[in-house]
């Protein structure tokens, strides 16, 4: 398994705090850019709802962790390890970098 | 006296802070003599570097911390004169009257030929940390020699490199330091879930290179190729200018000092990781905090000593739940294995299970403080709540150690919270717990609420102010953005309940452009993409019908474009049309068909006001006694756009018969012969209640500056979230108190609530359109950023009743 690295849009395409989604192949990727330029990419389909949404969710802290809030019922994604704080349920975690200017996104 | 520090680590840099801090009459000057070339850092977060802090996120001393202390960069000591109480470096030499070391350990990298091959690496610097992301670039997998915490770590850091990632371990298994071997598999298993590769039990024996890879030869069958090696596999202390100076060192190395950090030269000191305390070295930053104390007294005449250190950790890696503490094998080992939940606890008990000795857990570490603070007494509670998963409630006692990094008891932060440290940053700065990894952070704010601090009215964990309270600050202080009011009123980075709520109190003192600049972040979808997301991920378009009132022209326009977009199409309660399944690329192309055709969208989803709904009235009923739809369609158009805690209905009927239902309304209106009456305070959803009569008989105009002020008060005074029905109930004085403010002015407030609502009326643009004309914005309006013109595949659509549905969406919930 290598990782591939798919280039998505521009970093300064970001809006802070904002998420966009991205389509990966088959996989529908949630980009975030933090209040501090950090990115970070999950998977975009909130486990709890089915529907690919996450991208859309409000960016923010719960405690030391960096989360974002599904749009749809509100539980929070840690946009680090993926995990749901609010319910026995995870999404993906894919690595993310900026090249040039360009964010990429890493897949399997 | 002249003080000499030898390295400026976590634990040389604890001891110049703690020295200023209580040396208050300057006995000392001190001098720093640094290798690394930046001031101290965290090195125990030194992994997030990885996640995008930066060496400043990570440093421990601010230039000019603490004050007057003389700090030499990059200049290595290279020798030590004890004869002559003198330090040299390449630059110059530096006497001392006190000499402390405190230079660290080094990585320890097994003697295996080829290790210094290119793309070898350590983990242990900054600079370490750079080269390996930089060689890291492009390249896509690696390898990490050791499968201890610093090897786990490293294996992270790899990971987040986007490289796969074996890691290799001599022991038998994972963490051999921390765990036992059921604790290790525990581990293990939880790691290979996340595609890391953990070979355990065989060495590194040789690195080959072959072209641009590495090869690496095990003691055992197994052969590895990468593109780079990560040696984590342990430290050694630092102990080679004290060697070369004649100090005495412990017999596995690390200088060695006695419990008051002495060496056998009584003018030096060690601390740190480099000291072998009564033989004993810590791979801790704890224990070194303790020591740097322990000299700062002794350097000022005291006669503390360093009485060992707890070893208890507690981490999470790579995602995984970590925790060992005391004594991890007694007479009588208790045991919980659950491996489809990858959860793992053992206790060690004395052979009576009387004491408690020590204890693992892995997968789920929430039992920890309690169980650490009771080692050595009973275990506090039933034994089988422990080892399941999920802590029982446990109250720590006072002598509990709440923050293990900083040695900070319960009764310390309990002390603290009492003189009046009221959130965890306040007691981060008095007590330092907290500071260093970050683990106890959620014990401090449970003790911050077990202490009663106020915490009830605060709108979430980032503000600790009313919706009410802020709205003032942010009207009074003149603040425009989120950042700016979090920055100086709040912590953290914000939610779905503050930034929605700071979003609607900027609109609502009139800042421009929803979406404009940092205040888009602020939205939650709804507002972010000016519609009302559904269930399947699409969104309804309602167009704004003022009062209910619409020309057959139009009517066909709604018509025309819900075919169009193959949209379904409902007539809604509030005497709307609504259109539903609309996909986010979709919106803007619907919204200019309707604006073209003289519609604003309406807001079916902002906390603003939604409709004001009429009855037929005067113009065609036979009972009407006022034009009830001329009315309701002015107040729609006055009132639409303001932002408000919650949304805000309205209806107008044209006589007593009350076809529109105003008394259900936040604010209705009924005819009279007279004038109008106005109703205020009705709610119909959750918890119905019927409008309180507010006026009688009274003419347009008065009818419409009191609605004025009763929204505008209501928008500065009330709850995130709170209608106008529970916040009159909630009014101290109820209706005389809000006739009191906004009819007879006593508080003085009309003016400027009469003032704040011109602005609304003034500055009201069609939010929608705006979007269309702002081509920024419109770009946001796609369902994927790399492919703007696909719709997202897993929508799809069914039939029902000759109108498109949402199918069910699959699997829900894991
Ligand atoms: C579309 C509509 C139902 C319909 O097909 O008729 C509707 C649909 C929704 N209502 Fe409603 N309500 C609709 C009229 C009503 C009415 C009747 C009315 O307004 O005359 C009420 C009772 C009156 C009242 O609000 O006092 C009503 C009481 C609620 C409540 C409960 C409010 C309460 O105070 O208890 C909610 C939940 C909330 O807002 O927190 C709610 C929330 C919602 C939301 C916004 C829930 C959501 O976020 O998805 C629904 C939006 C669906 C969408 O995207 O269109 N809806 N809802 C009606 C839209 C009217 C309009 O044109 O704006
Ligand atoms: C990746 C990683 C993760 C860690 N995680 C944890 C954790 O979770 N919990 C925990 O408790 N600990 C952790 N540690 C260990 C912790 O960082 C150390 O215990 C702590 O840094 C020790 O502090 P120190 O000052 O003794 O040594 P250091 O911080 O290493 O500082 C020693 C300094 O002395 C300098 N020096 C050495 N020789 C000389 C010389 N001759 N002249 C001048 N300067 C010199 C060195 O360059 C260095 O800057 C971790 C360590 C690493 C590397
Ligand atoms: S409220 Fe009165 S005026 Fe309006 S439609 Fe009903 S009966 Fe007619
Ligand atoms: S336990 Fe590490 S900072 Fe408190």
């Amino acid at each position: 398994m290598t990782v591939v690295w798919t280039p998505v849009c521009r970093f300064a395409d970001l809006l802070a705090e904002r998420g966009v989604a991205a389509l990966i192949g088959d996989a529908q990727v949630a980009v975030f850019r933090l209040h501090d330029d950090r990115l970070r990419a999950i998977g975009n389909r909130d486990p709890v709802s089915g529907a690919h949404v996450l991208s859309r969710g409000v960016v923010g802290s719960r405690g030391d962790r960096a989360v974002v809030a599904s749009p749809m019922h509100k539980q929070a994604y840690d946009l680090d390890t993926g995990e749901c704080l609010d319910a026995d349920a995870r999404v993906p975690v894919f690595p993310i970098r900026v090249r040039g200017g360009v964010v990429e996104v890493g897949t399997a | 006296m002249r003080l000499v520090v030898v390295g400026n680590g976590m634990v040389g840099q604890r001891l110049i802070e703690a020295l200023a801090a209580r040396d208050t009459d300057g006995r000392w000057s001190v001098t720093v003599l640094a290798e690394e070339h930046r001031r101290a850092y965290d090195r125990v977060r030194l992994s997030a570097y990885f996640e995008g802090a930066t060496a400043e996120d990570l440093t421990l001393a601010p230039a000019g911390v603490p004050s007057g202390t003389d700090i030499r960069l990059g200049e290595p000591v290279l020798a030590v004169d004890r004869a002559a109480r003198v330090v040299r470096t390449a630059a110059g030499s530096y006497p001392y009257d006190a000499l402390v070391l405190a230079t660290g350990s080094f990585p320890f990298v097994p003697p295996a030929p080829g290790r210094d091959a290119r793309g070898c690496f350590v983990y242990r610097t900054l600079d370490d940390l750079e080269a390996l992301r930089e060689y890291a670039n492009g390249r896509s997998d690696g390898i990490v020699v050791g499968g201890g915490l610093l090897g786990l770590e490293a294996a992270n850091a790899l990971r987040l490199l986007g490289l796969r990632t074996s890691v290799v371990e001599f022991a038998p298994h994972l963490m051999p330091m921390q765990l036992d071997p059921a604790g290790g598999a525990m581990l293990r298993r939880r790691i290979e879930e996340l595609d890391i590769a953990v070979h355990t039990g065989t060495g590194v024996t040789a690195i080959a290179t072959d072209g641009d890879r590495l090869r690496v030869d095990t003691a055992g069958e197994l052969a590895l190729e990468a593109d780079l090696v990560v040696f984590a596999a342990g430290v050694r202390p630092r102990d080679d200018l004290a060697r070369t100076a004649g100090l005495a060192v412990a017999e596995r190395g690390g200088i060695l000092v006695d419990s008051s950090l002495r060496t056998n030269d009584p003018a030096v000191f060690a601390i740190g990781e480099c000291a072998a305390v009564e033989g004993r070295c810590y791979g801790l930053v704890a224990p070194g905090y303790a020591m740097a104390d322990v000299v700062v007294d002794r350097l000022l005449g005291g006669a503390a000593a360093f009485g060992g250190a707890d070893t208890s950790t507690k981490l999470k890696l790579l995602g995984v739940d970590v925790a060992s503490f005391g004594r991890t094998a007694g007479a009588l080992d208790v045991v919980y294995a659950d491996p489809a939940n990858g959860l793992y606890a053992k206790l060690a008990l004395t052979d009576d299970a009387g004491t408690l000795l020590g204890g693992i857990l892995v997968g789920d570490a929430t039992a920890y403080g309690a169980l650490r603070a009771a080692v050595g007494g009973p275990v506090p509670g039933k034994l089988a709540d422990f080892l399941s998963a999920g802590a029982p409630d446990v109250a720590l006692p006072g002598h509990a150690q709440v923050c293990s990094c900083n040695n900070v008891t319960k009764d310390a932060v309990l002390a603290a919270i009492g003189d009046g440290c009221g959130d965890v940053p306040a007691v981060k700065a008095c007590t330092r717990a907290g500071t260093t990894c970050g683990s106890c952070v959620p014990l401090l704010k449970s003790l911050l609420a077990e202490a009663g601090v106020a915490q009830s009215t605060a709108l979430c964990e980032h503000f600790a102010y009313t919706r009410q309270e802020l709205f003032d600050l942010v009207r009074v202080r003149g603040i425009r953005t989120f950042s700016a009011l979090v920055a100086g009123y709040g912590t953290g980075r914000g939610c779905d309940i503050c930034k929605p709520t700071v979003a609607s109190i900027l609109a609502s003192l009139g800042n421009g452009h929803i979406l404009d600049g940092e205040q888009a972040a602020l939205q939650d979808t709804n507002d972010h993409f000016l519609a009302n997301i559904q269930r399947d991920g699409t969104y309804s378009v309602v167009p704004r019908i003022p009062g209910g009132e619409i020309t057959p022209e139009r009517l066909i326009v709604i018509g025309e474009v819900a075919r169009d977009f193959g949209l379904y199409t409902k007539i809604t309660g509030g005497q709307r049309i609504d259109l539903l399944g609309a996909r986010v690329e979709q919106l803007p192309d619907i919204w200019r068909r309707l604006v073209a055709a003289g519609f604003e969208s309406g807001h079916a989803y902002g906390k603003a006001l939604r409709t004001v709904k009429s009855c037929v009235g005067s113009t065609w009923c036979r009972y009407g006694v006022q034009d009830s739809v001329g009315l309701a369609v002015a107040l729609e158009l006055r009132y639409r756009g303001l932002r408000a805690p919650h949304k805000i209905k309205s209806a107008v009927s044209g006589c007593a018969r009350e076809c529109a239902e105003a008394r259900s309304k936040d604010f209705g209106i009924i005819a009279t012969e007279q004038g109008w009456n106005l109703y205020l305070g009705g709610n119909g959803g959750f918890r119905p209640r019927h409008a309180d009569l507010f006026l009688s008989d009274v003419d347009t105009d008065t009818l419409v500056r009191t609605v004025d002020r009763f929204l505008m008060y209501y928008i500065r005074t009330a709850d995130r979230l709170q209608r106008t029905a529970a916040w009159i109930e909630g009014l101290d004085g109820g209706l005389d108190h809000l006739r009191a403010v906004i009819v007879d002015d006593r508080l003085g407030l009309c003016a400027d609530l009469d003032a704040a609502m011109a602005r609304h009326v003034a500055a009201h643009t069609d939010e929608w359109r705006d979007v269309l004309e702002d081509p920024v914005k419109l770009r946001r309006f796609v369902s994927f950023v790399n492919a703007p013109s696909t719709p997202d595949p897993s929508i799809s659509v069914g039939r029902e009743r000759g109108q498109p549905v949402p199918l069910r969406l699959p699997a829900v919930r894991r």
